[in-house]
């Protein structure tokens, strides 16, 4: 039996069949049901928009005498912490993105999407793109709550797109993580059980104060040693300083770093989770 | 005739777990609707994933619509659909967006994609709830739209594994025409797994039985059947310590030894004159002063066949037990 008739050939050389073209149409696809499933679920959208800000407030209230250390970049305190909203952002889109692929995996709708000739690479990058659009949005609304907030923005209107350019970029690392990590586990709760570990890495990183400022050594250390400190430093100093390009490159150089090597690892992981013949 | 689905002493054996499919042989052929009929755990989704391309067999043989499943996977894809177990729908889409989805993956030209959804949609009765949430949606309804989305590309070969486990009566039967449609409309190969003896005797042409990884009967219903041979009588005494005595009535009958039915309360004999002898049961028992509690005729059923081949009766499993899952051997280790 040889089901490939001279017809069905000739309709898989129309462009509309060129395997780019089909990749582009998948992840196209791919993404516009991430993005509606991201947007239609209030349970993960309104935490990651609503605690980071809580803690933002709690945070540049009470450490408001910070700015009187010798040394500190700025008087606002309001101005320093507003990059770490940012930060949390991504954390809560390794939970988003890995959960969407964990339950996936676990309602077979993985299986599904397997039995279509998608490919990983439209599986990857499709489900990251409900992550990648949260976090503009999530920049945006942290960029107006801060300026209404008093909070200084030292790059001015030509900062802005870099600053969302940085917020996706961040999401985009963490995105992957959460990827890479529902691959390798397959569960959401497990994928959830990663949440306090990156908060960890939050915590241990120039959130708080500049590592210049940081006085326990082991503790600087460790914050010069984190990545998390360089995406930080690298949004905060759109805020404080405008364009400091060294800043920069290392935010976003550490985040597409970081991106790129979980996404190979989720790729790897892909291989073996997709055991389609 | 080269055949839709052909498999040679397949083996599926899951690391650190069961030979789930132990060297099984089927044929189906082009425009059949094969019945896989198994209890639960019997290798029947394991078989199934392995024929989708889903999971590589272990060792064998399988060449589904002419293609090789180990070596030519994407071939083979090209030409089936399939809806597996527990349809898997994504609640936060609606029923149009899925069929987007599945129009869009399967690479369907931009000037069909929405006239291809719209009439599969209508088609499995869904017009009026397609732009609502599948979260919403009964489980005939997920059901439907499963099947509906298995048939965007216009598969030649349809694999549903265990459809209508958990519908109502009436989802049930609505889907059974719309597979039976498929088949005699549209001439699709329908390799279909299922737990109900009344769905595999209701559909398909041809039945294979497996139990334990291998196929232990296949054949039309009525053949299988008919191997089985005549009606059998059961019969449960008003007194149990007549038992005896009733078993001895039935014995003139037929032969118990040819009857597996009987247990510590009922006597059960095959009976040599099919259902003619029944009045003279009957006759026999009241002059003999035995009164029976309950008496029953059975025709031969799927279930004794499958009774007679493995032992045990399929009947009552379906309902309260555990799915009939594939080991998750995709877990990365």
């Amino acid at each position: 039996m040889n089901p490939d008739s001279a017809g069905a050939q000739a309709e898989r050389r129309s462009p509309e069949h060129r395997p780019l073209h089909q990749v582009a149409l998948q992840i196209g696809a791919l993404a516009r049901r991430s993005v509606n499933r991201t947007l239609r679920q209030p349970a993960q959208l309104v935490p990651s928009l609503v605690f980071p800000l809580i803690l933002m407030a709690i945070n540049s209230a009470g450490l408001g005498k910070a700015t009187e250390i010798p040394g500190f970049p700025t008087d606002s305190y309001l101005t320093f912490a507003l990059a770490i909203p940012f930060i949390q952002a991504g954390i809560f889109s390794v939970s988003n993105a890995g959960s969407d692929l964990a339950r996936d995996i676990e309602t077979g709708f993985l299986d599904r999407l397997a039995l279509t000739p998608m490919t990983g690479l439209s599986l990857v990058s499709g489900q990251l793109a409900g992550v990648l659009v949260l976090g503009v949005i999530q920049g945006v609304i942290y960029l107006v709550v801060g300026l209404v907030a008093g909070a200084d923005f030292e790059a001015g209107l030509a900062g802005v797109p870099v600053l969302l350019a940085l917020a996706l970029a961040t999401s985009f690392a963490f995105g992957c993580i959460g990827i890479f990590a529902a691959l390798r586990l397959g569960n959401g709760e497990a994928v959830q059980g990663l949440f306090p570990v990156l908060f960890v890495f939050l915590f241990l990183s120039s959130m708080a104060l500049p590592r210049d400022l940081i006085e326990q050594d082991w503790f600087q250390t460790v914050a010069t040693y984190n990545p998390v400190s360089y995406l930080i430093e690298g949004i905060r100093s759109l805020f404080i300083d405008g364009f400091d390009g060294q800043a920069l490159a290392l935010g976003f150089g550490f985040s597409v770093a970081i991106g790129l090597a979980f996404l190979a690892a989720a790729s790897a992981t892909l291989r073996t989770r997709l055991t389609r013949t | 005739m080269p055949a839709a689905i052909e498999v040679n002493g397949l083996v599926k054996e899951f690391k650190k777990g069961p030979r789930a499919v132990d060297g099984i042989d089927l044929r189906v052929e082009e425009g059949e609707i094969y019945g896989f009929l198994g209890p639960n755990g019997a290798g029947k989704s394991t078989t199934v994933h392995v024929l989708t391309t889903l999971i590589p067999p272990t060792s064998g043989e399988a060449l589904v619509a002419g293609y090789d499943v180990a070596k030519q996977g994407a071939e083979v894809r090209e030409q089936i659909g399939a809806a597996l177990q527990e349809a898997a729908l994504d609640p936060f889409l609606t029923g149009r967006e899925h069929m987007r989805l599945q129009t869009a993956l399967q690479g369907l030209p931009r000037a069909e994609r929405t006239s291809r959804g719209d009439e599969l949609i209508g088609r499995v009765g869904l017009s009026d709830a397609a732009d609502r949430k599948v979260g919403g949606y009964s489980g005939g309804m997920k059901r439907r739209l499963d099947l509906a989305l298995a048939l965007v590309h216009r598969p030649r070969i349809l694999f549903l594994d265990e459809p209508t486990t958990g519908l109502d009566p009436q989802s049930r039967t609505a889907l059974w025409e719309e597979v039976e449609g498929l088949a005699s409309g549209d001439g699709v190969t329908v390799f279909l797994t299922t737990q109900y003896l009344e769905e595999a005797d209701a559909l398909a042409s041809r039945v294979g039985i497996i139990d334990d990884g291998r196929i232990v009967a296949e054949g039309t219903p009525a053949t299988l059947k008919a191997e089985i041979g005549e009606p059998s009588v059961e019969a449960v005494p008003a007194d149990p310590g007549d038992r005896e005595r009733l078993a001895g009535v039935l014995a003139r009958f037929g032969d118990d030894g040819d009857c597996p039915r009987s247990t510590p309360d009922a006597v059960a004999v095959r009976l040599a004159r099919g259902d003619g002898g029944l009045a003279d049961v009957v006759r026999a028992l009241d002059s003999e002063g035995v009164a029976v509690q309950h008496l029953q005729v059975h025709a031969p059923s799927l279930d004794d066949v499958f009774l007679a081949k493995t032992g045990r009766s399929l009947e009552g499993q379906g309902a309260g037990a555990q799915e009939d899952g594939v080991p998750d051997e995709r877990q990365a280790a």
